[in-house]
């Protein structure tokens, strides 16, 4: 455990100081950024509709029983800004994208063909990690973005057509605007640059360290996407604590 | 040996390694020369390709030291200034790559040509190992061979100082094994090339080297030319060297 903590920490150093290789490697850059949207657009689609959606169909009622029910636009719009919105679609990219990165990595392990770029004098973390971990930095806070409104989106269809709750459309992103700051809609996209980073560094890293042969290669794939959500919910926990500091 | 190498001399000094407790290299001394093509035999499991996985810094040793060009390598897994090619005994293609991009993998990362070039030396060294026109196929659509024929053109394009083999021939029919073999002498007849190969194939290793070795358990038990090679009397050589399947003696005798 400390072992690969220590092996994440020093891919992490070795992928900045990599960092000014990302033009060249631009087009491999850009196929993580295909593969994210590709892969996972849809998916966020549908799953922030329905987070959207079930935060309304939970809370609205009550809300509106205790007759405060036109603060639902504002406590939807928070809680899928600041928690809902990094924290699942970070678990969605992290069983996505950070699966099929360790699948890959992993395999080219097995199969020989890192030790064949070293032989060609190509860092691996070059030509494997830099690519990866710079796409899905910039894929996902993206997908992020695009969750919180298609969230939002969600739980205003489901505060309409709930006939408990009964808001209109106006009432219900009045309350959103006048609730959610800019500084919110900041902290889940500082939250998602954290988890993207952490996502693509534990998912190279895994993927690195594949041993054996094809058995490996399924651990491998189950610690990357393990280790990644176990990180995504610690670290959304202590960063909640430092963007409240800086909210004060 | 060509009278103008660039290849690299090579010297290993009572190099040792273990995995998990078994030791694999027993302390190995060698002295390969600038130009020279050596080939290492013997039996499956005596440390062979370990050995050249050390050579080229893919593996670091217990004990002893590398030398290539009378320097250590670097510490770190990248091989240093000296240009260096392997052919993988699995060939280890890129798998997401097609043909042609694997063989200008090296070129085309290391910016050494602009795009046209590099097309035009991925095509001439495809050419050479007999797989004009199959750039654009996808490593899973080759057989065993071809797909050693690819790696076997990969590790050319950088104009390698040191090349090392590893089971070369293997998947091979005897056709394109003599074909590979000859391109290994050309290659060092014309750029002095210093090869170093592990194989099994008798007829290669007498064909192409200039001194072989043979390792058994770790340690190297002769080093000579082929001539003396074929003269030696260790049992465990001669029994290498002329059993076949019309041979009175049991293979389980051979260790």
């Amino acid at each position: 455990m400390f072992r690969s903590i220590g092996e994440v920490a020093l891919l992490g150093w070795q992928t900045l100081v990599a960092l000014p290789y990302t033009w060249r490697q631009r087009r491999k850059v850009a196929d993580q950024l295909f593969e994210i949207g590709n892969a996972s657009l849809f998916m966020a689609c549908l799953l922030s509709l329905f987070i959207g959606g079930v935060v309304a169909l939970q809370s609205g009622p009550r809300l509106a029983e205790r007759g405060i029910g036109g603060m639902l636009g504002g406590l939807i719009g928070l809680s899928v800004a600041e928690e809902l919105a990094p924290v699942m679609m970070s678990i969605l990219i992290a069983g996505r994208i950070g699966s099929a990165m360790a699948a890959e990595i992993g395999s080219m392990r097995v199969y020989q063909e890192i030790d064949a770029l070293r032989t060609m004098n190509i860092n691996p973390v070059h030509y494997l990690v830099l690519p990866r971990v710079v796409g899905i930095t910039v894929g996902l806070p993206s997908l992020v973005i695009f969750s919180m409104i298609v969230g939002w989106g969600g739980g205003a269809l489901v505060a309409v057509l709930n006939r408990d709750i009964g808001l209109t459309s106006a009432e219900y992103f009045n309350d959103l605007r006048l609730n959610v700051e800019a500084f919110d809609v900041a902290k889940g996209f500082i939250k998602s640059i954290v988890f993207a980073v952490v996502v693509g560094l534990v998912s190279c890293q895994q993927g690195l360290a594949t041993m054996g042969g094809p058995r490996g290669i399924g651990q491998s794939v189950t610690k990357a996407v393990v280790n990644s959500i176990v990180l995504i919910l610690i670290l959304d926990y202590f960063l909640t604590r430092v963007l409240l500091v800086f909210q004060r | 040996m060509s009278e103008h190498p660039q290849g690299v001399s090579v010297r290993l000094r009572g190099l040792r390694k273990s995995f998990r407790g078994v030791e694999v290299l027993r302390g190995i001394d060698l002295d390969i020369a600038a130009a020279e093509i050596f080939v290492m035999m013997g039996p499956s499991g005596s440390g062979k390709t370990v050995l050249l996985r050390h050579i080229i810094g893919l593996e670091r040793p217990d004990a002893g030291e590398v030398l290539v060009d009378g320097k250590p390598l670097p510490e770190g897994s990248e091989p240093g200034g000296v240009r260096m090619g392997m052919v993988f005994q699995s060939a280890a293609l890129l798998n997401s790559l097609t043909v042609s991009e694997n063989v200008g993998l090296y070129l085309e990362e290391h910016r050494v040509h602009p795009p046209h070039i590099i097309q035009r030396i991925v095509a001439e060294k495809l050419e050479l190992v007999g797989l004009k026109g199959a750039g654009d196929k996808m490593p899973s659509e080759l057989s065993g061979g071809m797909k050693k024929r690819v790696a076997i053109a990969r590790a050319l394009v950088s104009e390698p100082q040191l090349l090392l083999y590893d089971e070369p021939t293997s998947e091979l029919d005897p056709l394109r094994s003599v074909t590979i073999g000859r391109e290994i002498l050309a290659l060092n007849r014309r750029l002095g090339v210093t090869s170093i190969l592990v194989t099994h194939d008798r007829d290669l290793a007498c064909g192409v080297a200039h001194r072989v070795a043979f390792m058994s358990d770790g340690l190297v038990s002769f080093v000579g030319t082929p001539a003396e090679l074929r003269e030696t009397t260790d049992p465990l050589i001669r029994d290498f060297l002329t059993i076949d399947f019309n041979s009175n003696r049991s293979t389980s005798e051979i260790p």
